[in-house]
């Protein structure tokens, strides 16, 4: 399996010019999310209408009931500031896309050069982590588009995350060695990214509901950043419903990792510390579930559960890939 | 389906006289009932999350006991308290343990009521129709041409599939009641009753299982599953003795490793032979090849291809004429580029007197590189390539301490030996294949090549089928239960005293679930528009 070099050298360049595209499009969105003040509060309003992020809550309350009312005028000023901050926004979505497709290309390019699936290592991996990610926020945005100035906070960690890849987890293209030619690396790993890729996007939108939930209670505090934020309820149910989707997948990849360590390494479950922390960060994520739908636990704990939970899947990835060494130290890093 | 249970404080209800039998009666269905509660359940799901992490953080003896005794070496009275609080072993320890049999608990208490409640909910009609559709989340009405009972039937049959109630409301005013996604409810209780099957799969697994690990000679050399002493390391669970293992032989035959040029590892692929069952009484070998993530499953057992190393054959010609050759595995010392070391022990032959005999041993010791590199005299190696098979040895002359009834490492001379003056450096040389050392007394010591050894690992575990089975059982119970929708429909036909019927269609979530909205619109349309007659 030789490397094409050539392509190994497109891809890199197409990660660099994702990552700065989507910083690009981070400026477009601080733009509106400071400028469209008006604009965004109408869209929180209109977020509030929204059946879809209103709903019944997870203990099976009732749907609020869809008002018709009509929007409050606005003045003329505050509409074609509304209207010009909304065109940043849009802007900066089609931004996104593009860093979306370039991002792409480098996880594909990186896979043709290598003639494998392109997350053999921590630097790939990170890779399409993020790819995920920013997916995910874009199809949240398709179904919600009300809270597309939310964007530059979901942004940012996905551009550090990537800049950290770039720079310190970088890894030249190539070969993985026979542990890891299995077929497994393609069902095991693409669930465990596609879930932590995921979970990004609740883990972000719990930690804007505790801001928000921090100025609620004591308008001083994060008054420059939670007036910019949507209602509680909002970020709450944009985690939950996240969380569900992400959460069965993620149960798929610890099962699997588990056939697969049957397969390579003798027993389906060891503790190494790798499995460990999947186990723990799942067990974190079922308590935030049943948090959801036990009184007194709802809204802030269960915020802080969601939190807690991508924490680990943060952490699984980066402590324990680069401190600790266990059977899963296959990062190629340094 | 809420499911906050609560203590509710029922003593308050009604006052009584507390006899003994009655506190302590009180007293168990509290603890029951707070141990069963949500409220705990989530704690205990908080602890077990906690006591799992001190296991990816420290050393634990079942991963690497050398590194746990460096750490408790290393931190003093800390390493030997955390020692003593089983952080060591984390998931033996009694904490770890009454943490998750809490937890077992707490679902059992959890499980059994629910089932009940499940049970009863599957039995029950679809609730009555509200009075007032149009206060729901969802509703819709008109008044159509049709007749109520065609606006009725097309209602039946385009809810096929949800489970559904006619009711006559009187006055000529008639519902349906019909809801859909019960498989929400099943889903969550297939995961719960997975769960605990799938602890409890796991952990009679721990008792019947073992593990054991054995180096083969790749030429030809055989391995048989017939006991403890045929393992270089075992490790048996509670309720394994070594007797009665699964009866089989492994035949080694070659080994191939495959590399890219910079020497980075493709492929091992070890060809073997195993005969199990009734091919052991015939005779009778089959072929497999065993590679990573290739184990060999045969007579209930897994074989696994665990290492390589090599053995390098030194070949001693004793002053005496006689000859002997040996080849011992040495172990890598660096896996990427796989630089050994070891000790080959030779007994002189030929001598009777033990004295005589133990204070004539000789020991090969050194170091082995399959592509060596050289930094003046000091030897390393380029590659885990076989090119130019090279040793850098020490030859100890004396008494190796062997027969001092205390075993030793195949891989290392005993030092304390050189220490005590009783084993000497008699010559130290770099050899490639073919070369040798002449010493003094005349003893020739040639190294003629190398031998490849594979390490194999041999697992047994006679639940890990179940284990699997109920861990697809939880994983499509959550997807039910987390993904299906619990909605409801109601359907309310009235005339409207001119020949027309009202028709009035309300919709309810029961669940937090998005989308419900398009679905409902869809039905609401297909009812809404049943003007068979034109107006
Ligand atoms: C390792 C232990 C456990 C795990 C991993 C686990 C996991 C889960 C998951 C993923 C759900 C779905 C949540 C949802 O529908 O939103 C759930 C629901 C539920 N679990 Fe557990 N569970 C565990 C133990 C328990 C225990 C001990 C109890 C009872 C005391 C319990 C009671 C429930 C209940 C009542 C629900 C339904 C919540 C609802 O949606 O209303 N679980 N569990």
């Amino acid at each position: 399996m030789p490397v094409d070099e050539t392509l190994s050298r497109f891809s890199d360049w197409s990660y660099n010019t994702a990552t700065l595209i989507y910083v690009l499009a981070m400026v477009f969105f601080a733009v509106e999310q400071a400028f469209g003040r008006v604009g965004r509060l109408r869209a929180e309003r209109t977020a509030a209408k929204q059946p879809e992020l209103v709903g019944a809550s997870a203990d099976g309350s009732v749907d609020t009931p869809r008002s018709d009312s009509a929007e409050p005028p606005l003045s003329p000023a505050a509409r074609r500031s509304t209207s010009r901050a909304a065109r940043f926004g849009r802007m900066g979505v089609s931004l996104t896309v593009l860093g979306a497709l370039l991002h792409l290309a480098a996880l594909v390019l990186r896979g043709l050069a290598v003639s494998r699936v392109p997350w053999g290592n921590m630097y790939e991996y990170t890779m399409a982590v993020c790819l995920i990610a920013v997916v995910t926020w874009l199809v949240v945005l398709r179904k919600y588009p009300s809270v597309r100035h939310l964007s530059v906070f979901v942004l940012l960690p996905v551009v550090i995350l990537l800049f950290v890849g770039g720079t310190m987890l970088y890894a030249t293209a190539a070969p993985v060695q026979p542990a890891l030619q299995s077929y497994w690396l393609v069902i095991h790993v693409s669930a465990a990214i596609v879930a932590s890729g995921m979970f990004l996007v609740p883990g972000v939108a719990s930690l804007l509901y505790l801001i928000r939930d921090a100025h609620d209670s004591d308008s001083s505090r994060f008054a420059k950043l939670a007036g910019h934020l949507p209602g509680r309820d909002v970020l709450d149910r944009l985690s939950y419903r996240t969380t569900v989707l992400a959460f069965p997948i993620y149960t798929f990849g610890v099962l699997c990792g588990a056939v697969w360590a049957e397969a390579a390494w003798g027993r389906f479950w060891g503790w190494d510390p790798k499995e460990t922390v999947a186990f723990v960060a799942w067990v974190v994520y079922a308590a935030y579930l049943h948090a959801r739908a036990t009184a007194g636990w709802r809204g802030r704990p269960a915020a802080w559960i969601n939190v807690t939970g991508f924490a680990m899947i943060v952490f699984n990835l980066f402590f324990i890939n680069l401190v600790t060494t266990g059977l899963h130290s296959y990062a190629g890093v340094g | 389906m809420t499911s906050d249970q609560q203590v509710t404080p029922e003593a308050e209800k009604e006052p009584y006289r507390a006899t003994r039998a009655r506190r302590v009666l009180g007293f168990v269905r509290n603890t029951w009932r707070g141990l069963t509660s949500m409220r705990t359940a989530l704690i205990l799901l908080f602890l077990l999350a906690l006591a799992a992490m001190p296991g990816a953080m420290l050393p634990q003896r079942s991963l690497n006991e050398p590194k746990v005794q460096q750490y408790i070496a290393e931190h003093g009275w800390w390493g030997e308290l955390l020692d003593d609080l089983g952080f060591f072993a984390v998931y033996g320890s009694v904490w770890f343990s009454a943490i998750y049999l809490l937890l077992m608990i707490s679902l059992v208490g959890c499980l059994v009521p629910r089932s009940g409640e499940y049970v009863r909910s599957m039995r029950a009609r679809p609730v009555l129709t509200p009075r007032n559709l149009s206060r729901l989340p969802h509703h819709a009405s008109r008044t159509v041409t049709s007749d109520a009972d065609d606006v009725l039937a097309a209602a039946r049959s385009r809810l096929k599939g949800w489970r559904s109630a006619e009711r006559d409301e009187g006055d000529g005013v008639r519902s349906i009641s019909a809801e859909k996604g019960y498989l929400r409810e099943t889903g969550n209780l297939v995961f719960h009753f997975a769960l605990l099957g799938l602890i409890i799969a796991f952990a009679i697994g721990k008792l019947y299982t073992y593990e054991g690990q054995s180096i083969v000679h790749a030429d030809g050399s055989q391995f048989c599953n017939s006991g403890i002493y045929a393992y270089d390391s075992f490790n048996p669970g509670l309720r394994v003795d070594g007797t009665q293992l699964s009866p089989f032989c492994v035949k080694v035959n070659d080994f191939q490793p495959t590399y890219t040029a910079a020497g980075q590892p493709l492929q091992y692929r070890a060809d073997i032979e195993y005969s199990s069952g009734a091919d052991l009484a015939t005779n009778t070998w089959r072929p497999y090849e065993l590679e990573v993530n290739e184990p060999l499953r045969t007579a209930g057992d897994r074989v696994y291809l665990l290492g390589h190393g090599f053995a390098p054959v030194f070949t001693v010609s004793f002053p005496n004429g006689e000859k002997r050759t040996q080849a011992t595995q040495w172990r890598p010392a660096d896996q990427t580029t796989l630089l050994s070391n070891g000790a080959t022990k030779f007994d002189p032959p030929g001598i009777t007197d033990p004295v005589k005999r133990r204070n004539n041993q000789l020991a090969v010791t050194g170091l082995f590189a399959p592509t060596p590199v050289f930094q003046g005299k000091i030897l390393s190696s380029a590659g885990p390539r076989l090119t130019d098979p090279t040793v850098a040895v020490d030859v100890m002359k004396g008494d190796l301490g062997i027969d001092s009834g205390y075993g030793q490492s195949i891989f290392a001379i005993d030092r304390s030996q050189v220490e005590k003056g009783a084993l000497e450096r008699v010559a130290r040389e770099n050899l490639r294949v073919g070369e040798s050392i002449t010493l003094n007394d005349g003893t020739k010591i040639s190294f003629d090549g190398v031998n490849r050894w594979v390490s194999l690992q041999v697992s047994h575990d006679p639940t890990q089928v179940w284990v699997l089975g109920f861990a697809v059982a939880m994983l499509v119970g959550l997807a039910l239960s987390l993904l299906v929708k619990r909605r409801r429909v109601w359907v309310r036909v009235a005339h409207d005293g001119e020949g027309r019927t009202v028709v009035e269609v309300g919709g309810l979530a029961r669940t937090d679930q998005a989308g419900y909205g398009d679905e409902f619109d869809e039905i609401a349309a297909d009812l809404l528009n049943q003007d068979t007659r034109s107006p």
